[in-house]
Formats: structure tokens, sequence, C-alpha cells
């Protein structure tokens, strides 16, 4: 019992980092840009399908493919949103959210229409798993959990060094006393989509390493994604981090006690419980 | 040909009591549900669970109705307080459960085989020709019943409080308005409106199943009421035909664009959903008949 506890957490974790990607990108837009963009989803099967593409046609490696999604899923959201969402902005962040639902549905179409419904995989080498005592730990989540950790680190110092950073968050504080400061809230939002949508991106292709790849890869994790983002407090990207963990590990507990197409239901049971009790998130600004 | 347009007719009828709902609870107070196929799935499945154990239909229909009105307060319960951006991520949520709960439980719902038999009001006595128009008027009086109602709602002062909720909840509570009750009661009447439709729509088909309630479906209500015109009953009613009659031309695609795999097929129809929702919002946001606002009537008598 101890021992399948203690994989579960372990495996929790190793999925909850597979999230946090594709939470930060999340969080991130919503930061700037005051909406909760549904089109995240596509973002992820994009990046998802351009890796499997390049992959399957001229054997590209690891490190190649996660920076070619990151580019490609980057350009889609920056051209979706700057064509179809950017208009809708000052409507309202629920227009501009159901807006985002209409894009994701066409984004999704496009990548069922070239690659069809079925299931895709990597062609990489397979390695077997590794054994910790009781605790089985695949290589490939292990790198996976690498990746994602670099790319994290890559984000925070973004944020915390570069001008584009420090303006981003300038703009998430307070668009107003930016503009002051001379920021273009314009360019800024564009840079949130483009990061928010490479970050789904490469979340996309750790998705696809992990098990494969279909049309709904992205829309099947979309719940556990926005979870993780409301556990942290929409908004803030370390809590997306931590909600990302602690929904991957919430997950793969329950899994002992419910069958496992009951993955969404956790997420969705986590968001409610955390709405009721602590609507701000651990690490969140106010929520009303 | 006729039993064809008798079938796209009264399914056009349930898509108009669907778009009714959301015109209540967004058009009107301004609250998104995201999750209204999950209600429509709420209903379906409680009446035909409730008429499958020997319910008459009628209490059946009701049974669906508290249920959607359950369901509604449940979901609203922690969120209505909050942000409104939370309302969308726990309703697009609830959508995903229902279904989820639906494929899984196999004791209540039977899974993905779904539930059939599902038994139609007077269809013994009716017969196979009688049935579909007798079915289509009955779901047309109570399309016109629904809008009735909440026309008279849209002119009432209640329906000036959502719509002021609508427009400034701060300035609403202001004015001494309760505010949540307001929010909770629509949501609440709305969901039941739409849980009426899932019933409606079991006891036609005589089957339900997981597949019958996509998240799609949302979007398919939300097309129609955009376009039709939000904040404005008939508007949400004519969208829904409009789009019931949309859809179906899209299914002789397969004529028009020969050499197409079925899969790329059924993506360009969900594509064009997608882009006309998103063309309609860009475009006219208000939609084609647009919410009258009344002048404010002249002042009588000197101050």
């Amino acid at each position: 019992m101890f021992s399948s506890l203690l994989q579960a957490i372990v495996s929790g974790l190793m999925t909850g980092s597979l999230i946090a990607l594709p939470a930060i990108g999340f969080t991130t837009i919503f930061a700037v840009l005051r909406y909760p963009s549904f089109a995240i989803a596509a973002y992820m099967t994009i990046g998802g399908f351009a890796a499997i593409y390049a992959n399957q046609h001229f054997g590209m490696g690891v490190i190649p493919l996660l920076l070619l999604a990151a580019v490609v899923s980057g350009l889609v959201g920056l051209l979706a949103e700057q064509t179809a969402l950017a208009p809708l902005r000052p409507a309202g962040a629920l227009t501009a959210a159901i807006g985002s639902i209409a894009l994701n549905v066409v984004l999704e179409n496009i990548v069922r229409f070239s690659f069809g419904n079925d299931l895709q995989g990597f062609d990489l080498p397979i390695h077997p798993d590794m054994r910790f005592g009781p605790i089985r730990v695949g290589t490939q989540q292990l790198q996976n959990l690498a990746i994602a950790v670099v790319v994290m680190g890559g984000i925070f110092a973004f944020l915390r060094f570069s001008r584009f950073g420090r303006a981003m968050r300038a703009v998430a504080d307070n668009d107003d006393l930016a503009r002051l400061k001379g920021i273009d809230p314009k360019i800024i939002s564009g840079v949130a989509v483009a990061v928010g949508a490479a970050l789904a991106g490469v979340g996309g292709v750790l998705l696809g390493m992990d098990t494969s790849i279909d049309p709904l890869t992205g829309y099947r994790v979309l719940l556990s994604v926005f979870a993780a983002a409301v556990l942290g407090g929409l908004g803030s990207i370390p809590g997306a981090v931590v909600g990302a963990l602690a929904i991957g590990v919430a997950e793969e507990v329950s899994l002992l006690a419910v069958p496992a197409t009951y993955r969404g239901a956790i997420a969705f049971f986590a968001i409610l419980a955390m709405l009721t009790f602590r609507p701000r998130g651990l690490l969140g600004e106010r929520s009303t | 040909m006729t039993s064809y347009v008798l079938f796209t007719l009264t399914i056009g009828g349930i898509y108009a009591l669907l778009a009714l709902s959301l015109n209540l609870v967004w058009g009107m107070a301004g609250m998104v549900n995201l999750g209204l196929a999950g209600f429509f799935a709420v209903g379906a499945y409680a009446s035909a669970i409730a008429t499958g154990s020997g319910a008459p239909v009628v209490l059946g229909w009701l049974i669906a109705i508290a249920c959607g009105v359950v369901a509604g307060l449940v979901i609203t319960f922690a969120t209505l307080r909050l942000r409104d951006d939370y309302l969308a991520i726990v309703t697009l949520g609830f959508g995903e459960v229902v279904r989820l709960v639906a494929l899984n439980e196999r004791w209540l719902t039977n899974g993905a085989d779904g539930i059939s038999g599902i038994p139609g009001p007077l269809k013994q006595s009716l017969g196979q020709t009688g049935f579909p128009i007798f079915y289509l008027i009955l779901v047309s009086a109570i399309v016109c019943l629904v809008w009735l109602v909440l026309r008279r709602l849209d002119l009432s002062p209640y329906g000036r409080t959502l719509k002021a909720i609508r427009e400034d909840q701060e300035l609403t509570r202001f004015a001494g308005k309760p505010v949540l009750r307001f929010k909770y009661e629509a949501f609440a009447l709305a969901a039941a409106i739409a849980a009426l439709a899932g019933a409606l729509y079991g006891h036609f088909q005589s089957y339900v199943s997981p597949d019958h309630f996509q998240s799609l479906i949302t979007i398919y209500i939300f097309l129609a009421v955009t376009a039709g015109g939000v904040g404005r009953p008939l508007g949400a009613v004519a969208g829904a035909y409009a789009v019931v009659i949309f859809l179906e031309a899209t299914r002789f695609f397969a004529d028009v664009l020969p050499g197409l795999q079925p899969v790329q097929l059924a993506a360009v129809r969900e594509m064009l959903v997608g882009a006309a929702l998103l063309v309609v919002l860009l475009w006219k946001p208000t939609g084609l008949l647009s919410e009258r606002i009344a002048p404010a009537t002249p002042r009588t008598g000197s101050p």
C-alpha cells in the first residue's frame, strides 16, 4: 500500500511537470491579456503534430523537435490571436474567451483535416524503465521531467531578467502605469501570446512523447491545465507550477481508488473545491 | 422527405430551447455557460432513467427540470461570487464531467452503449406517421411558451435588473438589488430550460448516449445566440433554427467536395461552425435581431 502510494506520488510529479508548461502558458496569457484562452488546447496539439511530422519525415531528435514545436505553436498563436481575438478583447473577457473556444475548434479541425483522427507516436529510441527499490520510473518520463524543468528555468529567467519579461510583469501588474512608463501594451500582449503558445506547444510534444498524440490531445488535458492554473492562482506563474504538480499528484493518487477515465473529473473537483475554500489560489491575486 | 423536414424542425425547436436558456444566462444576465451540453445531457438522462423505471413521461420531464436546477445550483454555488472567468472554466469542466460520468457509470447510464427504448408520449396510439407531427407541435408549443415567459421576463423589472447586473454589478448592488440571488435564480432557471430541452430530445430520439452531448453542441448554441441577437429571446429562437438549417446544409458537402475522406468532411464541418462563430463575433456581435433598448419614459409632472 505504502509503496503504491509512493509510486503514485512519483508518477504524479512526472505528469504534473508535463501539465506545468501549458499551465504557465495559460496563466501568462491570462496575466497579460486578462481573459482565459481556451485555444491553449489547440496550441498544444499543433506543437505536438509539428514535432511528430518533423520526427517522422526528417528523423529529427528531441531538442530540435522541441524548438520546432515552440516556434510553430508560438507563430500560430501570435497570428491567430492578432487576427481573430485581438479585436474581441475590448468587448470584454468573456467575449474573448468564447472567441478562443471557436478558434480552438477551427485550429483543432485544421489538424484533424491534415492528419486524421488516428493516434500517432514519436519514433524515438526506447529505454527500459529504471527501478529505485519498489518505485518504477520511466526513462522517457525522467527525460520529460528534466526538459520541463529546464524550460521552466528558462521562462523564469526570461521574466525576471529580460526587458520583455520585466515589461510583461509590469503590464500584468498595472497596465496603465506600464503605459505611462512607455511600454507598448500591443507588443507586450504579442510577446505574451507567443510565449504562452510556445510553452503549450512544448507541453504538447512532451505529452506526445509520454504516450501518443491525436487531434484531441490538448483538449483532453485542458481541464488539468485549468485546474493547475486555478489551484496556483490565475495569473501567477510560480502558482501554475505548484498547481500543476499538485494536480498531477492528486490525479495519480485518486486513480488508486477510481477508474483512470475519471482523470478529468478529478481536475474538475479540485477546481470546485479550491474555488469554494480559497478562490484566489495558493499563490494568486484576488479573485472577485 | 416530409419526415426529414419534421425531424429537422423538431431538432430546431430543441435547439431553440437551448438558445433561450443561453440567452437568459448570457444575453440578459451577462454570465457565461460553457457547459450547456452538460445540462442538456443531465435532462436527457434524468428523464430517460426515470421513465425507464416506470415513471410516466410528464413526471420524467419534471424530474429532468428538477435535476437541471440542482446541477445549476451546485455548479454556481462556489463560482458566482467570483470573477466571471471562473464561471467559464467551471461550466466547461461540468460539461466534460457529465460526459465522463455518463460513459463510466454503467449501472446508471449503461455507459457508451447509451439508453435505448425511451418511450415517446402517445407513440403507440399515434403510430409512425402521427407521432412526429404530434411531437413537432408539442415541441413548438413548448418553445412558444418558454419564449413568451422569457419575453415577459425580459420586459419586466426582473429582466431589467438582470440587464443592469450585466452592465455593472457594483452599481446594481449599490442600487440595493441582491445581485447574487438574481444570478443564482437566472442560472438555475436557464439550467432548467436546458434540461427540459434534453428530456424532449431523449423522448424524441428514443435513444441517448454520451456521444449525443459533445461540447460542440454548446458552440452551436453560442453561434445561434450571437447570430440571432444577444439579449433578445426572439433572436435566440431565430438563430437556433438558422443554425440547424446551416448544419443540415453542411451534410451535402460530400457532394460538393468529392475526394475528401469522411474524417476530413467532418473536420470541415466543425471548422465552418467555429469560423462562423468567430465571424459573427467579429463582424456583428449584437446579432441580426439585436436587443431593443426602450427609451426612458419621459418624466410626467414637474420636479
